[in-house]
């Protein structure tokens, strides 16, 4: 009896010593990703509201490398652009880079292109299902829950921002589940988003971009928006996007 | 219906009529197989990419669905504007209406990267959505198509006759309409944003339709030792020189407007200039095997009341009609998407670059299946039920 009872002693000092353990791990890792001043922290418990529309401002003149480590921390944080059985042309890009050269002044600039997270966006309105969806806060991504695969969001988009999955996945991100059949796109790293964190790309290149709220006007990017501007790429589709660039 | 007494029956399921069945389930089988497979590895097997989305088996779908409804129209001509020679046909058209939108469907169902989600598809609706339009006008279709069966072939139904006809023919035209939208609708993309795609849809929809009709008419009447006369066939030949015709207007519509677009002339000298093997599909496959050819075996007067040359010119329609379709799929997704106009670009992800596109084994097994099974449920259904005028012959139909 006396054994058993130390086994019980042993078993919950460790089981005690756990728990202090993750509650440390936890403190510790709070703090070491600590919220950004432009990503206010939602409480867990209030839903997505309208009143804030996230967005990006990208500064293509402070991007030495045409926005090359913001498509690698894309790629780090989704696990995307490396699928095994999948042609080049069939592997998944959330995000690249393009190079562009004016045919008459041969100006030749280089940008990070991604989903634009239009506020109109014409992935959504042609989804049957309802799985291209934008969420109240402006952030467009999918339902993979309720994607059939369909690709027709892949022939609306007007920036190929999205990809279709060819193969069956293994070694996933647990906050980024990836699913064979399945169209994904950049979702503005939503579950960093909601703990308060910026976007994996953003903070690859602080130098060049800044995201926040584009409904609040002391915001950092509304106040850099209202003084240097915020061209959209093929503005002439009126799609309002959320992703903004400056030098273009 | 006719006021002559037209007397139905089924077609007789002889050694011939058994091996044809035989020959289409196997091909079926083919198809079940590709989409196993396709199920299993996913799409990498297949030639699509994230480039050109949609390739050989939407071509295949797309036909059949459009095929579909414009193979009611015979009944339709019927029915709704009262010409009498085309009453006795009226059941066949409905029931090749049917199977060929159930063979379309499947190719459209089974190419769903995640198909074991239909369900989902039937029960979550976005509205703003020309493809959830479309499952709806589909489903509809089918009901319309049965309705209008029953009322053929059930005395006590006989008074709904005229109303499902009219029903099932406006339906029709929604339906190809609602296809023709599905690409009319896309805005960022320079070869489909027009209205007139919903027309172009329905025009190629009647010469389609018709063309599969006129075929299979021919070759079930021929299997089972039937008369058919060249009143019904040369009918049927003029219409189908109409609708090639119209639907070449407004092909030529359609190029025309976008020829005035600079922003268009792009993917305009793409297609009828330099385009290599989409050109080449576009001149000699949709221009001049499905439609100059066809019209010309048509209208030659030495080859009035030639059976083979009205089945030649049939068939021609036909692989015009798929290379039409291969050529607005697959040649509006391989030419790029203009993200930077006036500007050259480059990435990893082939902006600016013309893409490149070979359907596999696997999509041809596929597509080639919902041929297969819309011929099956077509020969099957006219075992089953009584849809074959005993006599298609001169003396038999009445002229109108």
């Amino acid at each position: 009896m006396s054994q058993i009872n130390a086994y019980r002693r042993k078993f919950l000092a460790a089981l005690g010593g756990v728990a202090a353990a993750g509650l440390a791990s936890g403190v510790i890792v709070r703090e070491v990703k600590a919220a950004s001043p432009d990503v206010p922290t939602r409480p867990e418990d209030q839903p997505v509201s309208n009143k804030v529309r996230w967005g990006m401002l990208i500064d293509i003149n402070r991007l030495t490398d045409g926005g090359a480590s913001m498509v690698e921390a894309c790629k780090r944080e989704h696990g995307w652009g490396n699928d095994p059985k999948a042609s080049p042309e069939q592997q998944a890009q959330w995000m690249r880079t393009v190079k562009v050269t004016d045919k008459l002044t041969k100006h030749s600039f280089t940008l990070p292109v991604m989903c634009q997270h239009c506020e109109e966006p014409p992935c959504v309105d042609v989804c049957p299902t309802g799985a291209s969806m934008k969420r109240a806060d402006g952030i467009v991504q999918v339902n993979k829950h309720i994607c059939i695969g369909c690709r027709y969001c892949m022939m609306a988009c007007p920036y190929k921002a999205r990809s279709f999955v060819h193969e069956n996945l293994t070694d996933q991100r647990v906050h980024s589940p990836r699913g064979i059949g399945t169209v994904e796109s950049c979702n503005l790293c939503v579950h960093r988003v909601d703990k308060g964190q910026l976007p994996a790309c953003v903070e690859a290149a602080p130098q060049a971009v800044i995201f926040g709220d584009l409904n609040d006007p002391t915001s950092r990017i509304s106040q850099a928006m209202k003084a240097l501007g915020g061209s959209q790429i093929r503005a002439d589709l009126s799609l309002n996007t959320g992703v903004r660039y400056l030098g273009l | 219906m006719s006021s002559k007494t037209m007397i139905y029956s089924e077609l007789r399921a002889s050694k011939a009529y058994y091996f044809l069945l035989a020959s289409c389930l196997a091909v079926v089988g083919l198809g079940a197989i590709s989409f196993l497979h396709l199920e299993h590895e996913g799409h990498y097997v297949t030639g699509m990419n994230n480039q050109v989305v949609w390739g050989l088996p939407h071509v295949f779908a797309i036909f059949l669905i459009v095929a579909a409804s414009g193979a009611l129209n015979v009944a339709s001509i019927g029915t709704v504007f009262r010409k009498s020679l085309y009453q006795p046909m009226g059941g066949l058209s409905a029931l090749l209406a049917i199977a060929l939108l159930i063979g379309g469907l499947a190719i459209l169902v089974l190419d769903l990267g995640h198909a074991d989600r239909l369900m989902i598809a039937m029960t979550h609706y976005n509205f703003k959505s020309i493809f959830a339009w479309n499952i709806i006008l589909y489903n509809g279709f089918l009901a319309l198509c049965i309705l209008y069966i029953w009322t053929m072939q059930d005395r006590k139904m006989k008074a709904f006759y005229p109303y499902a006809g009219f029903f099932a023919f406006s339906w029709r035209l929604i339906l190809t309409l609602g296809t023709g939208s599905i690409f009319g609708f896309l805005v960022a993309r320079s070869y489909y944003n027009s209205a007139i795609m919903a027309p172009l849809f329905i025009a190629m929809s009647f010469a389609l339709g018709l063309a599969v009709f006129i075929i299979l008419l021919f070759f079930t009447y021929r299997l089972d030792k039937r008369e058919l006369g060249d009143l019904v066939l040369n009918r049927l030949r003029y219409l189908l020189a109409i609708f090639v015709a119209a639907a070449m207007f407004l092909e030529l519509a359609r190029h025309l407007t976008a020829l005035y677009i600079t922003q268009r002339h792009g993917i305009e000298q793409f297609i009828l200039l330099d385009g290599g093997i989409y050109t080449l599909l576009f001149w000699i496959g949709q221009v001049l095997i499905g439609g100059l050819i066809p019209l010309s075996l048509i209208f030659c007067r030495a080859l009035k009341n030639n059976h083979w040359s009205l089945l030649l010119a049939a068939s021609l329609v036909i692989v015009g009609g798929l290379v039409q379709l291969y050529v607005i799929i697959v040649g509006g997704q391989v030419y790029p998407l203009e993200l930077f106009p006036n500007a050259e670009v480059e990435s990893s992800f082939f902006d600016g670059s013309i893409s490149s596109y070979t359907p596999s084994r696997w999509e041809w097994m596929l597509g080639l299946g919902g041929v297969g099974l819309a011929l099956a449920l077509f020969f099957v259904g006219m075992v089953v039920l009584r849809f074959l005028p005993k006599s298609l012959a001169d003396s038999s139909v009445e002229d109108s």
